[in-house]
């Protein structure tokens, strides 16, 4: 009783408490990482394909696919007969083929006769109907048979290059070339709509349009001969391929993104093939309701949005800051817009989220568009959800976190040195931007960290203002202004619940949802990362400072 | 100007009397003051301080903590104005203008009148930034202007010959007392009037300490130096004329000789020979 007393009086339970604590934390920060790595990377592995002789009602069957997992269930829970046996394993093999049967299936261990990986054995990845298992039989060149069995497989693996690098082709004529007639065209549009509002459509200022439009228009016609072209090229080939069920199934090469044979492969060609499929991830569109494919243009728009929040919010902050604290009489008004402030940071996201809806979209688009765009209507321009808008809307969340570690820094700055600089003839004004905004910069990237990775994460309120499941056009292109603030733009946090709850494939889009999560806490990371590093740079520049 | 024409003369001392006194009847007067009071709030700090601050000497005020000895040699460049609260009546002329006339640009006395601190308080810039500091501010910018008079400023305080190899270090990087000849530096690379001192030894090591003495008797010839101290040996060793404050009383001023040999106030005397303060 007395060692007890003694050693609860020694400290140690305290810390024990917190290492506990400290522990828990870390372990579960660990947990969170390595699921999110394992789940989601794993995607990106070529996994072999196996081929599985089944014990099934119908008699034996063929199964070809993936393993994605093994479970133990208990079988009676799962409608079998009471004679049966009564717990086993389960298996879940993903087998594709979607628009021939189911592409997932669950089979019974007890019932699987042997499991096979033949070599042979092919997957495609595919434009539209996702992953297909097969056995190449043939390839044929316009109709004509021209590869069979053995030399099959060399001859299709350069059929898929050359429709790839067609299909580069077809993607630059589309986005760039013709995409850049439309938005010029859009322009005109716009443009001829003015004048009429304006009533100064004069016949000559009508026909210059018209000129113009024509113009593009030809333009735009020796292009679509061209995208013409290549689409017959890329539909020039197709391949025979040996499904399942014995049954043969051709396959144009236009859907063909990328063939491969898994259980031929050795480690060193299956970790090329695992980087080159990451790195198309990282910078390839999404497709087939974005189960499949790259998350490009989520990464930018997360990237661009929260850099145009940070532009917006730090000058913002700042002022605030330096005018509550330098500024502004310390009294019960001050006092008050403080408490004011704190509270700001805690108001649920989806509430900004209403108020950026209602004030920033509605009201201030809507009325800049009545104002300035006439033309754009009926549709709206700055009055529709958007990049500006969503970025704003997060500004005015994270606001908070600026004003408040900016004030924290103002305060910290020692009063002597404002003093030096006033006594050599600064003014005020002068003081601060001389001396203690300098000094007082590394708290203001210590507010701007903490609001990127607010801002970075956060989904719903951008659900109101501006993200959307697909916006193909890239809110930063080619076509001047460049940076287009106006458009609607695609996120990483929307996407993966886009992916992961929207999906009419949740099993095929899961792996999905942990690269992309994978992908947005990288993202925080190195946004926070760089910020770290800049303010540390700062505070080794002001270190030795003290009051 | 260039800098060769203005020189800091070292040799310079103080005129003596006949009889080895100076005699403050007979110098001219940059500060003025006439029955200055100074209130923190309800709370009267400084009560009708009348004194003349001679010119081209120094000047130091000795008295216990909280006298008002550093609230009066704040008065004489407005610091006190960055004070919430504080009400200040009376009047203080230098060179027989009221500094707190409303014309009077505040920015503009105070790089007449310069201020050094009791913390060395060096800015987070380089040696050679921090010395440019207050140029800048009146818009010199050209590199060869600013260059001549950094060294002038380095070298008016002793300090050149140390940094001369790293102006561009940080000023953070020097020692205690390196940092507070610099601050000397960037208040005389403006040329004032007068020079302010609030205990500008008081957080230095004791060779440092010298070191800032030396540099005040160089000082004195072009500038009138006003120097707040807490140790009456520096008061008697540096200055010329020393006033002796208690409870917001200038209770003496005398030249530094005759004060401390031969005080005229009790109070004076009981604070020199120790018994209090």
């Amino acid at each position: 009783m007395k060692n007890l007393s003694k050693w609860w009086k020694s400290g140690s339970p305290w810390i024990w408490l917190n290492a506990g604590a400290v522990a828990i934390s870390m372990v579960t920060v660990i947990a969170l990482l390595s699921l999110i790595l394992v789940r989601g990377l794993g995607h990106f592995w070529a996994a072999d394909i196996v081929e599985v002789v089944y014990q099934g009602e119908g008699g034996s069957q063929k199964i070809i696919g993936e393993l994605i997992r093994k479970e133990q269930v208990d079988l009676k829970s799962l409608g079998a007969e009471a004679s049966e046996i009564n717990n086993g394993e389960r298996w879940l093999l993903k087998t594709g083929n979607r628009e021939i049967s189911a592409d997932f299936r669950w089979i019974e261990q007890a019932n699987v006769v042997s499991v096979s990986k033949p070599k042979e054995l092919v997957v495609l990845e595919r434009s539209e109907w996702g992953a297909f298992y097969g056995y190449l039989i043939s390839v044929s060149e316009k109709g004509k048979l021209v590869a069979k069995g053995e030399n099959a497989w060399s001859e299709f693996s350069q059929r898929v290059e050359r429709v790839a690098s067609l299909r580069k082709k077809v993607r630059q004529l589309e986005r760039v070339e013709m995409g850049a007639i439309n938005y010029q065209l859009e322009k005109l549009r716009l443009k001829r709509k003015k004048l009429e509002i304006d009533k100064a459509d004069t016949p000559t200022a009508l026909e210059k349009i018209q000129l113009e439009e024509r113009r593009l228009g030809e333009e735009f016609d020796v292009y679509m001969a061209d995208l013409r072209a290549l689409n017959q090229e890329i539909e020039r080939d197709s391949a025979v391929f040996q499904v399942m069920n014995g049954q043969e199934v051709s396959i144009s090469f236009a859907h063909v993104i990328e063939g491969l044979r898994p259980n031929s492969m050795g480690y060193a060609q299956k970790i090329t093939n695992y980087i080159s499929t990451f790195v198309g991830f990282l910078k390839d569109d999404p497709r087939e309701a974005n189960t499949e494919g790259g998350v490009f243009p989520a990464i930018f728009g997360t990237v661009v949005m929260v850099l145009i929040m940070s532009i917006i919010v730090t000058p913002f902050g700042v002022v605030a800051a330096v005018y509550l604290r330098e500024y502004a009489s310390q009294g019960i008004v001050t006092k008050v817009v403080r408490i004011a402030v704190n509270n700001l940071a805690g108001v649920p996201s989806i509430v900004y989220g209403v108020f950026g809806l209602g004030f920033f979209v509605y009201f201030l688009g809507g009325t800049l568009d009545s104002l300035f765009y006439p033309e754009y209507a009926p549709a709206p321009y700055l009055g529709t959800s958007g990049l500006m808008w969503a970025s704003l809307t997060l500004a005015l969340l994270t606001l908070p976190v600026v004003i408040v570690s900016t004030e924290e820094g103002l305060t910290r700055i020692p009063r002597n040195l404002r003093e030096g600089s006033l006594a050599l003839g600064a003014t005020k004004a002068e003081t601060l931007w001389k001396v203690v905004l300098p000094m007082a910069s590394p708290s203001i990237m210590t507010g701007l960290i903490l609001a990127v990775a607010r801002a970075a994460g956060e989904v719903a309120p951008l659900m109101l203002v501006g993200v959307v499941k697909l916006a193909p056009e890239l809110p930063l292109d080619g076509n001047f202004p460049y940076l287009h603030i106006e458009r609607k733009f695609m996120h990483l946090g929307f996407h993966i619940y886009d992916v992961g709850f929207q999906s009419p494939n949740v099993e095929a889009a899961q792996p999905l949802v942990y690269a992309t999560a994978f992908l947005l806490v990288l993202i925080i990371v190195i946004l926070n990362l760089s910020a770290i590093l800049l303010r540390n740079r700062l505070r080794e520049k002001y270190r030795g400072v003290t009051g | 100007m260039t800098t060769a024409q203005r020189p800091i003369s070292v040799s310079v001392s103080p005129v003596d009397n006949d009889n080895g006194h100076l005699d403050i009847s007979k110098e001219v007067s940059t500060f003025e003051t006439k029955n200055l009071k100074l209130f923190y709030g309800q709370k009267q700090a400084l009560q009708s301080v009348d004194i003349k601050i001679p010119e081209h000497r120094v000047t130091a005020f000795i008295g216990p903590s909280g006298c008002g000895k550093s609230t009066l040699l704040r008065c004489f460049n407005r610091m006190n104005d960055l004070v919430d609260d504080v009400r200040i009546e009376g009047e203080i002329l230098l060179g027989g203008k009221d500094i707190h006339h409303p014309k009077v640009d505040v920015s503009n006395l105070r790089r007449q009148v310069g201020m050094v601190f009791q913390r060395p308080n060096p800015f987070p810039k380089s040696i050679y930034e921090n010395v440019a500091y207050g140029l800048r501010l009146q818009g010199v910018n050209q590199r060869s202007v600013l260059d001549d008079k950094v060294e002038w400023a380095l070298k008016g305080a002793a300090l050149w010959d140390e940094v001369k190899d790293r102006l561009k270090e940080s000023a953070l990087g020097m020692s205690g007392g390196q940092q507070q000849r610099l601050v000397i530096a960037r208040t005389i690379a403006i040329e004032p009037q007068v020079l302010l001192l609030d205990e500008p030894a008081s957080a230095l090591d004791p060779i440092s300490t010298l070191k800032i003495e030396e540099l005040i008797n160089e000082l004195k010839s072009r500038f009138t130096i006003i120097i707040v101290t807490h140790n009456m040996q520096q008061a008697a060793r540096v200055s010329d004329y020393t006033a002796f404050m208690y409870l917001g009383k200038l209770i003496e001023f005398n030249d530094t000789s005759t004060l401390f040999t031969n005080p005229g106030e009790q109070q004076t005397e009981d604070y020199i020979t120790g018994r209090y303060g």
